[in-house]
């Protein structure tokens, strides 16, 4: 189908793609060079390559206030998140799949039935608030603990390994609770991948959960530490913060290196997974062809 | 076994249900609901009698939802043109790097923006440099050019991923079909015309459908981070509507009322979608039956 292609078509897709793919990639590139740039020239402009080079804005944004503790209140909540909701997924997932659990059709539906209606902001803030979430770390976890979207994938994939496995396992004598451990859970290694990385990122860029209910420094995130630089911008400026901060250095941070920094250090670690990222996202949209 | 996770549904995913009540009391923070009058309808016509702002901000919701399907077939155009690429690593590359938006915050997005569009940014410093402009304009700060500077940040951000699941129904094509046009004589643009624009409408048809019945709610991040008082007019939506009313201005009967409003009408008109679209094209945009038999609403997991 490829072999008779039209010389100008390609030409013109081939276009189309490059232009489309630098719109994509050109602002993170422009963000990179400039936190690498010296803040003074970078000022003046920075396009393709960076002005000058220093790490003076990577080493000064970790002495900011909260940065290092809100870098970790992002990994444990990403961490533990993550694994929180694959495990509490896949047990639901499998435990659906059994004719031995009483009302079994009904808690699926009970729990699928979340997907269609959502009671806004205000009564999930009130929720939250009245079960004693607020300026809690578990407001991170549990919510998401179980989601009808993964549990749905979870269970499409569930139903479709073999039963003999299964059978024999438990001719063997081994119990739901090792079944699932043993053989199910390893089984089902390629969803739970792909819903783990889904998580990940879900839980890495996770704001509002913060901005709303949480208001102790501690378990600030740091996408809301960039929240409040972006929303703060002038304050930083005369802030002594910021003053402190360039006492005694050649050169000096500015308030658009220092956000543009954190800008960088918030975006690098969705880069980091992200090779694995595209292949399992794709492979669960493959998944969901399958029916659920 | 489940015990614990049905509790954690209900308590994450019902309870809050309840919460709709206050949208009948005079409630106010600190004064437990037993104590608040119960006022019926009255903060629903509130919410009518203030037209001109509910006006605006359905304008908003409904303008900035048409805009962003308007925009959807990029993403079908996008992975057709993806999928008529012979070289196999050049696709994977930019489809790997036109994802990638995807996967950032809106907090990203907007830092993203204001690095290349404020007034002391990337694109003003350039054209300044070019002399093509003596002053520094903002974008994002400029109400005439909200609606569609919005449509096409989420453009940006949605455009690699949205053509994935078009990618997915391009390969799930018969290739018969394409052989068979090309024994016919058919060229390149009337295959893509005549066979994989038809057999990817059903999947377009669907997602469009979703976007129509979700449009009361969306993007609420996006607009949020975006919002500042040159905009405001512009860019507040109902859930916007929602969260200034309800907590930050604290009025929150008022502000539930609005928000149950929406709840409401936005799950009636899934289903009345769906119905008139079983109707006329005899498609659901649910699974009808699940994997054992069983009927019922379930997920289609491509689409949701």
């Amino acid at each position: 189908m490829k072999k008779d292609s039209s010389l100008t078509f390609d030409i013109f897709n081939y276009a189309v793609q490059i232009a489309i793919t630098l719109l994509c990639v050109y602002p993170f590139y422009y963000i990179f060079i400039y936190s690498i740039s010296d803040p003074q020239q970078a000022v003046k402009g920075v396009f393709i390559a960076p002005a000058g080079f220093t790490l003076l804005n990577y080493a000064t944004i970790f002495k900011l206030d909260h940065m290092l503790n809100s870098f970790v209140v992002s990994v444990l909540r990403t961490v533990i998140g993550t694994a929180v909701t694959v495990l509490c997924c896949s047990w639901f997932a499998y435990a659906v799949t059994k004719n031995e659990l009483y009302f079994r059709k009904l808690i699926y539906r009970f729990l699928v039935v979340t997907m269609y209606f959502n009671a806004g902001l205000i009564p999930w803030y009130l929720t939250m608030k009245a079960l004693g979430l607020k300026n809690s770390f578990l407001l991170y976890i549990l919510p998401g603990a179980i989601s009808a979207f993964y549990v749905v994938l979870l269970k499409t994939f569930i139903e479709q390994l073999p039963k003999a496995l299964e059978e024999s396992a438990m001719i063997d004598g081994a119990g739901f609770l090792k079944i699932f451990v043993r053989i199910i859970f390893p089984l089902s290694m390629p969803i739970v991948a792909t819903i783990a990385v889904f998580s990940a990122v879900g839980q890495w860029n996770t704001w509002m959960d913060n901005y709303f209910l949480v208001s102790s420094d501690r378990l600030q995130t740091l996408q809301l530490v960039l929240y409040n630089y972006l929303t703060q911008a002038q304050q930083i400026v005369n802030s002594s913060n910021m003053q402190d901060l360039n006492r005694g250095l050649a050169t000096k941070v500015s308030p658009e290196s220092i956000r543009i920094t954190i800008t960088m250090v918030v975006t690098i670690p969705v880069m980091l997974v992200y090779p694995f990222l595209q292949r399992y996202f794709v492979k669960g949209i493959m998944l969901g062809a399958i029916k659920g | 076994m489940v015990l614990p996770f049905v509790a954690m549904i209900f308590a994450f995913n019902y309870i809050p249900l309840f919460g709709w009540i206050y949208a009948f009391f005079d409630y106010r923070p600190g004064i437990p609901l037993s104590e608040s009058s119960f006022e019926g309808l009255k903060y629903f016509r509130l919410v009518f009698e203030d037209k001109e702002q509910l006006i605006n901000v359905l304008v908003n919701t409904l303008v900035l939802g048409f805009l962003s399907i308007l925009a959807s077939p990029l993403s079908v155009i996008f992975a057709i043109l993806l999928n008529e690429t012979a070289s196999g690593k050049f696709r994977k590359a930019v489809q790997t790097l036109t994802t990638l938006p995807n996967f950032i915050s809106f907090i990203i997005v907007y830092s993203l923006a204001t690095a290349l569009f404020s007034s002391g940014g990337l694109l003003n410093e350039l054209l300044m440099k070019l002399h093509w402009i003596q002053e520094p304009t903002n974008v994002m700060a400029n109400p005439e050019a909200a609606w569609l500077f919005q449509t096409a940040v989420s453009v940006w951000k949605g455009l690699g991923f949205g053509s994935i699941v078009y990618l997915a129904a391009i390969a799930g094509i018969d290739t018969e079909l394409f052989d068979a046009a090309k024994v016919d004589g058919a060229g390149r643009l009337q295959r893509i015309v005549h066979i994989t624009v038809p057999e990817i409408m059903p999947t377009f048809f669907v997602l469009t459908l979703l976007a129509v019945a979700g449009i009361l709610s969306n993007n609420f991040e996006q607009y949020f981070v975006f919002y500042n008082s040159l905009v405001s007019g512009k860019v507040e939506t109902l859930d916007y509507y929602v969260y200034r009313m309800g907590i930050a201005t604290g009025d929150i009967p008022f502000g539930t009322a609005v928000g149950m409003a929406k709840s409401i009408v936005s799950i009636a008109l899934l289903f009345s979608l769906n119905a008139l679209s079983r109707k006329i094209r005899g498609q659901s945009v649910f699974q009808e039956r699940g994997a054992n038999g069983e009927k019922g609403f379930f997920p289609d997991v491509r689409y949701f």
